[in-house]
């Protein structure tokens, strides 16, 4: 009786893990199909039998992705610069050697990602603190604040955005993507819920001693709240890189473009060609991956955190 | 101490508290209220002229006519229809398969945890174009992987037209949505459950408690916090729903499957109405909030 009773639990659980490998296995699939659709010949691409694994594999795909356009390598655009020009033009360094407009992108999105992340991990650290441990007035407003403007779809502000960005000479430039990221509030609210862990005795023996502000902050706080900067670093990472309705909306020249943005265009360009437009996939999609595989902790850390102390 | 109020401090300690406080603020709220309050409020501002996007048009203001009108268009209402769908259909689905496959492995072994927790975050990762790239490519009509697969298990006799038929085209939207909605809230849950008192578990399974009893009478009043977390952000993932359509279909075949979020950029851009697109954003912003202030009521009242 209780043998029998074990058994049928033992098929229970062979059943439901096997449940659960379908799922993952699915869940998969379309990544599978990216990598191994990038190496795939078009006549295998094309069949209406597909290919499970590529018979003949080749770098077509990624030849034809890095000859469709070309710009320079390195071009930067200082913010607001064209308000002290004199005539009004956009500040722009250009370097290195022209290379197909594929590399341009995947260093334009790189450059976003990691401008957004520095930035925003500085203010919010900061900002976070100050919400957590200081006790001044207007500190309950500036609270409630951020947490209505977190809890608005951030997607509906875009149209007015653009706008915005419009009226300061920002658009069509790296930073008219990176600067609303770094004001989404979200970061704060999470330094926030890490900083309050800060005993505050600590903070007091530092006031005792005499400690400046900004050296408490530098040599208590921020050693203390380190993990929290790394989770939200990596979220931050993540998110810009693939945030494609603000990229959409704020860039459209070639040079600034971004490697999921380049991808879309492509799509409507050689829509047919999934070959390509898989090799497009894969470039935008392996660093990224690789990055959140690498940080995966944190990642998953700064994911709970957000969420279960509010 | 740090605690206490700022009355029980001397006045200096509270001139000095609050300049420092507002100096740590400073560089964090530029970015704030520069680039989120500030077209929050133009959203709305602009949302009761009749605003155009190129730069020289006049805008006059126009009272509520926007919101008006809004109620009289056939493709917004029918573009609401089909969010609303879609939030039906995607929240509870995404909520119960996270919670089961959460339940199912956060008492997995570490490695075993983490690697579905990676598997089923991934679609997340790597991003809307990329996926939305490969799922056309999955759903294609002559030479999709599964109109082979349905057809040669004798699931459809003939290939179907799964985007270009309204049919089923809302429905191959939810599915990738699904597909990328789950991750965090699987990670959420195996948190929470790793959390849940153990004290109290052993205590209900000492008293003759089924697993099943264990897990809706002591497990899931704890891990409620966490639902109602996802029910949110779910809920306000699935509204806002808007690469996918844009990359796939852009609203197509017969507004079949025309979002909200995707009307909103359509009369933005392709009617240059920059107004009444404002107007559509604060409708949806409302509804998101309405929504969720009734999870937060509902769960308080269940808990």
């Amino acid at each position: 009786m209780n043998t029998g009773v074990k058994r049928t639990s033992v098929y229970r659980t062979i059943t439901l893990i096997l449940i659960i490998v379908i799922a993952a296995v699915i869940f998969l699939f379309p990544l599978y199909w990216i990598l191994t659709g990038a190496f795939k010949t078009p006549g295998a691409v094309n069949s209406s039998t597909p290919e499970w694994w590529p018979k003949e594999w080749t770098l077509r795909n990624f030849e034809t992705l890095f000859d469709k356009r070309s710009a320079p390598l390195w071009e930067f655009h200082i913010p607001l610069s064209e308000w002290f020009t004199e005539d009004h033009s956009q500040v722009v360094f250009f370097a290195g050697p022209v290379l197909p407009a594929a590399f341009r992108w995947l260093i334009n999105t790189v450059f976003m990602s990691v401008a957004a992340m520095i930035l925003t991990c500085g203010t919010a650290a900061l900002a976070g603190y100050a919400l957590a441990k200081k006790r001044f007035i207007g500190r309950a407003v500036l609270f409630s604040l951020i947490v209505c403007a977190m809890a608005l779809p951030k997607q509906v502000i875009l149209i007015p955005l653009l706008r915005e960005m419009d009226g300061l000479h920002l658009t069509n430039t790296l930073w008219s993507v990176i600067f609303p990221v770094v004001g989404w509030p979200f970061g704060v609210f999470l330094m926030k819920q890490f900083a309050e862990g800060i005993p505050g005795e600590i903070l007091e023996a530092a006031r005792i001693d005499g400690g400046g502000e900004l050296k408490t902050f530098t040599t208590i706080v921020f050693p203390m709240i380190k993990p929290g900067v790394g989770a939200l670093a990596i979220f931050t990472f993540i998110n810009t890189w693939n945030d494609y309705f603000m990229q959409l909306l704020m860039l459209t020249g070639t040079n600034v473009l971004s490697m999921p943005l380049g991808i879309s265009k492509m799509m409507g360009e050689f829509g047919q060609d999934y070959g390509l437009l898989m090799a497009g996939a894969a470039l935008a999609s392996v660093p990224i991956i690789i990055v959140f595989l690498a940080f995966q902790k944190y990642f998953t850390k700064g994911i709970t955190m957000g969420a279960v102390k509010g | 101490m740090a605690k206490s109020k700022p009355g029980s401090m001397s006045r200096a300690l509270v001139r000095r508290e609050t300049i420092a406080g507002y100096l740590f603020l400073l560089p964090s709220l530029v970015f704030f209220l520069t680039f989120v309050v500030y077209p929050m409020v133009m959203c709305v501002v602009t949302s009761l002229t009749n605003a155009t996007m190129t730069a020289s048009g006049t805008s006059d203001f126009i009272g509520l006519k926007n919101y008006i009108d809004l109620f009289q268009d056939k493709t917004f209402l029918k573009a609401l229809l089909n969010t609303v769908i879609i939030v039906v259909v995607s929240v509870p689905t995404v909520c119960v398969f996270s919670l089961w496959v959460g339940a199912r492995i956060y008492n997995m072994k570490n490695w075993a945890c983490s690697a579905f927790r990676v598997i089923f975050y991934l679609p997340v990762v790597t991003g809307s174009v990329a996926v939305t790239v490969v799922w056309k490519w999955i759903y294609h009509y002559y030479n999709g992987v599964l109109n082979y697969v349905g057809t040669n298990l004798g699931l459809w006799e003939k290939n179907i037209n799964w985007l270009g038929d309204s049919k089923f085209a809302l429905g191959c939207i939810i599915l990738i949505l699904f597909t990328t909605s789950v991750g965090q809230p699987i990670v959420l849950y195996v948190s929470a459950l790793g959390n849940v008192d153990q004290t109290l578990v052993e205590a209900a399974q000492v008293d003759g408690a089924t697993d099943l009893q264990v897990f809706w009478q002591v497990k899931w009043p704890q891990i409620m916090p966490t639902t109602l977390y996802i029910l949110v952000i779910t809920t306000i993932n699935s509204f806002q729903c808007f690469a996918l359509i844009q990359l796939l279909t852009s609203g197509g075949p017969e507004h079949a499957t025309d979002t909200v979020m995707y009307y909103i950029y359509y009369s933005a851009f392709t009617l240059y109405k920059y107004g009444y697109a404002n107007a559509m954003g604060v409708v949806l912003a409302l509804c998101i909030a309405a929504l969720s202030a009734v999870q937060f009521k509902l769960a308080k009242s269940e808990s």
